[in-house]
């Protein structure tokens, strides 16, 4: 009995955060749609999917060409996050297509893409929509003749050790540093991939190669003669890739499923030309960070009481006046995963904006996150915006803009007498003064 | 005699009022009435034909005034209530402001909403002669206990003012010839079309109550003149003080009064009633016109009022010779000392304006004084003067329109002016032919033509008539002849006993009267029909005959502004043509980036810019002006005329005076400016085409990539395109 009471007061505790989802206050993903092409890979990613479900993701697998999914009811959109490890499908079951998955993204929600060799055009086609290029022979695989990771069975060196990580905490999290304090960069072990290459598209500036191949990879059909040269050579293969896109909706692509497996995350790994034989992959850690990234568990930041007003006084004006002292402030907080943490850095900065930044300012801040700065509006009539554009790598964008009327002097805000000028008053006085005098000698002299 | 002629021009006047469909049921018994008195009354009930006379006249005023109000009445009776056109949307906007927040804060309204972003200072930057009237009269009829709307006042200000010239003008008319003229000119300028079309009720502008402003000043400057009285000089300047606060107009005013000063000047009609009435208009004029923000220290410091100045010290010279030649009994040494002082005025004068210019204190001309000068001047070198319709040269058709048979009348008041010149009629006359010269330089400029026409005519048909009339007068009774001769002691008289010897004279008269008479009623039909057909047209709602001749309203552009008002965020950014942007911010209440006032040329190239060039382009610019709605006028599935892609080589020209990017002749099939498939690369290519052609002609399937179409009203005219986000994954 007592457990049954300590059940129903758990789910009466955990029913509004089971019914809440992605919202602006706790902006981690809540429900997460998991469309396979096979059943078989729940079990073989098992520990991916595991972590995931331990972290309070609510998984909804589905199987991708079943009829009856879709991404949206009612237009209210049914889950927060999609996860794409179906590399073979051909076409979706129910609602879902290219279009779609588009606007799923557009309107704010995130996606793991995770292709294999043979991918189907349909998820190459997302995955151009978000900007990568899968390499366009089918049959392709990434071939490192370096940095393959030595096994027993190995022949074509397709599976690939690799470190080529991207350095940046945001994304990857912090503990490599404690894991491995003697490396610099990158994790304690190699990450293991085998699967298709793709490449960034040079005109997406919003996508970015978390894991870049070896400049020794290059990309191609593993069972046949490489007849012509290459299309995809070098560091310029990614393996893994980031988006994130204007409305930080946060994407993930690979070109490799396996990568996610069992297999991967607790084989261990030995890379080509390297004595060090790691006891586990890379694959578990990088992942799972990554994924805390991609679900908006970290590098979240929100800016919240947007103020400014005259220096001296506490309510906001509809307009300021020229040379006006003011003063600008906002609160940026990063959430952690769990709450709202202050934002600390030293280079958020405002701008007073009309057509250009007439004033550019480093905002201090108190180290609680309330960022502020004081100065004096320009000597310019307009319309200004506070323009804050703040876009660090890994954290999600913030761009405010608040528009704010800047007005001349009013008539009676002029100085009256002005010192330079009384030369003029006493001009203008004796004129009067020798008028009247002129006027009274003239008309009674005679 | 005066008493006599005068109910002959009384009854030109009441038939003219009968062709203009006026209810005259009530004046003709008077008017038969007066005629059998007049015959008989001559000697025994001379006081009684005054009174009777000034009874005719009064009533005669009173009709003219009621015609000239209801004649523009038009179109409030065939559409409805509202402002016209494009300017009187912002007047309106402003003087809904000052009855709302009161004059100081309409005196410092800086404005958000226009000019985005850069504001504009709209208590600094307009004349406000017009919306403090009709606050008056607002305020005055709240007064009153009459609960009208804002919007019945502005639109019935025109019309109201229009009334009160044709007192003016008869007043005018009288003094510088008789009453007869007076009453003439002002039944003339109470229909003349080239009045009519700036006044009609709607047409909520400047100039309705400027044209009133300026003929007043005029009339009190010639009547201060005659009389030398120092009290209508100060009226005068208090006229001119008027007309600076309504209409920029007035630098006609400041440059015409000198000019005919001067010339009083050298044809040796110097007076001391010139003397007192410049000197007082002028000083007591310039501080009171230094009030105004807008016109500030032009009166000292722009080359525009430097005419007046000059005059103002050479009248003093003037006076200053005139006293040493009353001093100095030598004739020779009056003529040396008359040279030196001349010479070293002269010089003083030249050095003065040179260091002036030099400096820059004075500053140099405006574009548009320079091309009111130089006819060809704006074309060369400011597109946007150009590009205005208004500022085109006149064509004689629409001297035609305007004036009809004014314009024959027009020489033949010269004629009549010279005949008897006199310090008024020299004014009149300089009046007219500059303001002839000015009409022909500019469309809008007919307006300040117009009075001076009606005047001048005024006097042409009122001698004429009188002349006529007296010949036949005296035919009938040869024995007063000589006494009337005597009494009156004018041309038509003396003319009249000439002609006494010719064969078939009488006859003769009767023909040319009826003849005047078709004419006069001509011109009145004409009139009555030009403005029922041509300036009763808010262009805001556009009629048109359907094909079975019924009427078809278009109401497109109230439809898109008040989409925009309901649909569009409150600080959204809408960018169009600068036509529009009055009328959106009145009616659609949205900011805009350019409007009608053309203050900032770069500002307004750089939405032309926008407009022609290459999408991606053009969506850089908007970017960077924060457009959210680009607004664009359609004129393809209608027919609809003046749609923006006819404007659309303005924009080119004035995108192209400030951004060398945008080159004309890309725009252009060899030197010929093409909308359909033979159109020019660059041209289908460009921003506007795609918004304004879309589905017509020349590139038929264009696709937009970064506008999407928001709203397109019922008849296509107005369409509105949204300003897409920046792609979300790109």
């Amino acid at each position: 009995m007592a457990k049954f009471l300590l059940y129903i007061t758990l789910i009466a505790a955990l029913l509004p955060f089971l019914a809440v989802s992605f919202s602006p206050e706790s902006p981690t993903d809540r429900r997460i749609l998991v469309l396979l092409d096979d059943f078989a890979v729940k079990s073989s990613h098992s520990l991916f999917f595991d972590s995931l479900k331990s972290r309070g993701f609510q998984l909804d697998f589905k199987l991708a060409d079943d009829p009856n999914i879709g991404l949206q009811r009612y237009g209210q959109y049914l889950y927060d996050a999609l996860v794409l490890f179906c590399p073979s499908v051909e076409r979706f079951g129910g609602s879902i297509n290219v279009a779609s998955i588009g606007d799923f993204v557009d309107s704010g929600h995130d996606l793991i893409i995770a292709a294999d060799s043979n991918a189907s055009d349909f998820i190459r086609e997302i995955s151009t929509e978000c900007g990568v290029d899968f390499d366009e022979d089918a049959a392709a695989m990434v071939i490192d003749h370096t940095s393959y990771a030595v096994s027993n069975t190995d022949g074509d060196h397709t599976l690939i050790a690799s470190d080529d990580f991207i350095n940046f905490d945001v994304i990857l999290g912090s503990k490599k540093i404690e894991a491995s304090a003697s490396f610099n960069i990158s994790f304690p072990a190699p990450v293991l991939f085998q699967g298709i290459g793709h490449s960034v598209n040079p005109a997406n500036s919003l996508v970015l190669k978390v894991l870049a191949a070896s400049p020794s990879a290059y990309s191609a059909n593993p069972q046949s003669k490489l007849s012509s040269p290459p299309s995809l050579t070098g560091s310029a293969i990614s393996l893994v890739s980031v988006v994130q896109a204007r409305n930080n909706a946060r994407m993930l692509i690979t070109g490799s499923l396996s990568m996610f497996s069992n297999r991967f995350f607790r084989s261990g790994v030995q890379k080509a030309g390297s004595s060090t034989k790691h006891q586990k992959s890379g694959n578990e850690q990088f992942l799972t960070e990554l994924s805390k990234w991609v679900f908006n568990e970290r590098g979240h930041l929100k800016a919240v009481n947007v103020r400014h007003h005259k220096v001296g006084e506490s309510d906001e004006p509809a307009m300021y006046r020229i040379n006006d002292d003011l003063e600008y402030s906002v609160e940026i907080y990063e959430w952690s995963g769990t709450s709202w943490e202050p934002y600390v850095a030293n280079d958020v900065q405002v701008q007073f904006y009309m057509m250009s930044p007439y004033v550019l300012k480093t905002l201090s801040t108190d180290k609680k996150g309330l960022y502020s700065t004081t100065f004096k509006v320009p000597d310019v009539y307009g319309v200004f915006q506070f323009k804050v554009e703040y876009q660090r790598l890994g954290y999600s964008s913030l761009s405010l803009s608040k528009q704010i009327p800047v007005r001349p002097y009013r008539h009676n805000e002029y100085d009256r007498f002005i010192p330079a000028a009384y030369p003029y008053y006493g001009a203008a006085f004796s004129m009067m003064a020798g008028f009247f005098i002129f006027t009274v000698v003239h008309l009674y002299s005679k | 005699m005066v008493g006599k002629t005068e109910p002959v021009n009384g009854t030109t006047v009441k038939q003219q009022q009968g062709a203009a469909s006026m209810s005259s049921s009530s004046p003709n018994p008077s008017r038969s009435d007066l005629l059998t008195s007049t015959s008989f009354s001559l000697k025994s009930f001379k006081l009684k034909t005054k009174q009777q006379e000034l009874l005719i006249r009064v009533l005669i005023l009173g009709l003219v005034y009621i015609l000239a109000f209801i004649t523009r009445l038009f179109s409030v009776l065939r559409y409805e209530s509202m402002i016209h056109e494009f300017d009187p949307y912002f007047n309106y906007r402003t003087t809904l402001y000052l009855t709302q927040k009161g004059f100081y804060e309409f005196w410092n309204w800086f404005d958000s909403e226009s000019w985005y972003p850069l504001g504009r200072i709209i208590g600094g930057t307009l004349y406000p002669g017009l919306m403090v009237t009709a606050a008056f009269i607002y305020w005055t009829l709240r007064f009153l206990r009459f609960a009208v709307h804002i919007r019945e006042v502005c639109v019935l200000t025109a019309p109201f003012f229009a009334s009160n010239t044709t007192l003016v003008a008869y007043f005018f008319g009288k003094e510088i010839w008789d009453t007869g003229a007076g009453l003439v000119a002002a039944v003339f300028i109470a229909i003349c079309p080239g009045y009519i079309s700036r006044s009609v009720a709607g047409s909520y502008d400047n100039e309705g109550v400027a044209i009133f402003a300026l003929l007043l000043t005029f009339y009190l400057f010639v009547k201060a003149v005659n009389t030398g009285s120092l009290a209508w000089s100060l009226a005068s300047a208090f006229g001119y003080f008027y007309m600076v606060s309504a209409w920029g107009g007035y630098v006609f005013i400041i440059n015409l009064i000198p000019l005919y000063v001067l010339v009083l000047l050298i044809t040796g009609r110097y007076s001391m009633r010139l003397y007192v009435a410049y000197n007082c208009m002028y000083i007591l004029g310039m501080l009171l016109a230094m009030q105004i923000r807008f016109v500030g220290f032009q009166h000292v410091q722009s080359g525009e009022h430097m005419a007046a100045m000059g005059v103002f010290f050479l009248i003093q010279v003037f006076y200053f010779l005139d006293w040493v030649k009353y001093l100095l009994s030598d004739t020779k040494m009056f003529q040396d000392f008359l040279r030196i002082t001349v010479t070293c005025a002269v010089g003083v004068g030249g050095i003065a304006l040179g260091v002036g210019m030099a400096s820059g204190y004075i500053s140099p001309w405006t574009g548009r004084f320079y091309s009111l000068l130089d006819p060809t001047y704006a074309k060369d070198h400011i597109p946007i003067i150009a590009s205005v319709s208004e500022h085109q040269p006149t064509a004689w058709s629409s001297f035609m329109f305007d004036f009809h048979i004014l314009l024959f009348f027009f020489p033949a008041g010269l004629y009549f002016c010279f005949k008897r010149l006199s310090d008024a009629t020299i004014f009149v006359v300089m009046y007219g032919l500059t303001s002839m010269y000015f009409a022909g330089v500019m469309v809008r400029l007919i307006l300040v033509a117009t009075p001076a026409v009606c005047l001048i005519s005024a006097i042409a048909v009122s001698a004429t008539i009188k002349n006529l009339t007296s010949l036949l007068r005296t035919k009938s009774k040869t024995a007063a002849t000589t006494s009337t001769k005597g009494a009156s002691g004018s041309k038509a008289s003396s003319k009249a006993s000439l002609d006494q010897s010719q064969p078939f004279q009488k006859n003769g008269a009767i023909a040319l009267l009826f003849g005047a008479f078709y004419l006069l009623s001509r011109y009145v039909t004409h009139c009555t029909w030009v403005t029922s057909e041509a300036y009763s047209s808010p262009s805001i709602v556009l009629a048109a005959r359907g094909a079975h001749g019924n009427r078809v309203i278009f109401d497109d552009y109230r439809e898109a502004y008040f989409w925009l008002r309901q649909n569009t965020p409150p600080d959204a950014k809408v960018m169009s043509w600068w036509d529009y942007g009055y009328q959106i911010t009145a009616m659609g209440n949205r900011t805009v980036i350019v409007d009608n006032n053309t203050w900032n040329n770069t500002h307004i190239a750089t939405v032309g810019r926008a407009m022609s060039s290459y999408e991606d382009e053009a969506y850089e610019i908007m970017r960077s002006l924060d457009v959210d709605y680009v607004l664009v006028v359609f004129g393809g599935v209608t027919g609809y005329s003046s749609d923006d892609i006819n404007k659309f080589l303005w924009m080119v020209r004035i995108g192209g005076g400030v951004f060398p990017v945008i080159k004309e002749p890309d725009y252009l099939v060899n030197g010929e400016y093409r909308v359909d498939k033979g159109a020019a690369p660059k041209m289908l290519n460009c921003l506007m085409y795609d918004r304004a052609r879309g589905v017509e002609i020349g590139n038929k399937d264009i696709k937009l990539e970064y506008l999407e179409e928001a709203f397109t009203t019922s008849n296509w005219i107005v369409r509105i395109y949204k300003v897409k986000p920046p792609n979300n994954r790109w």
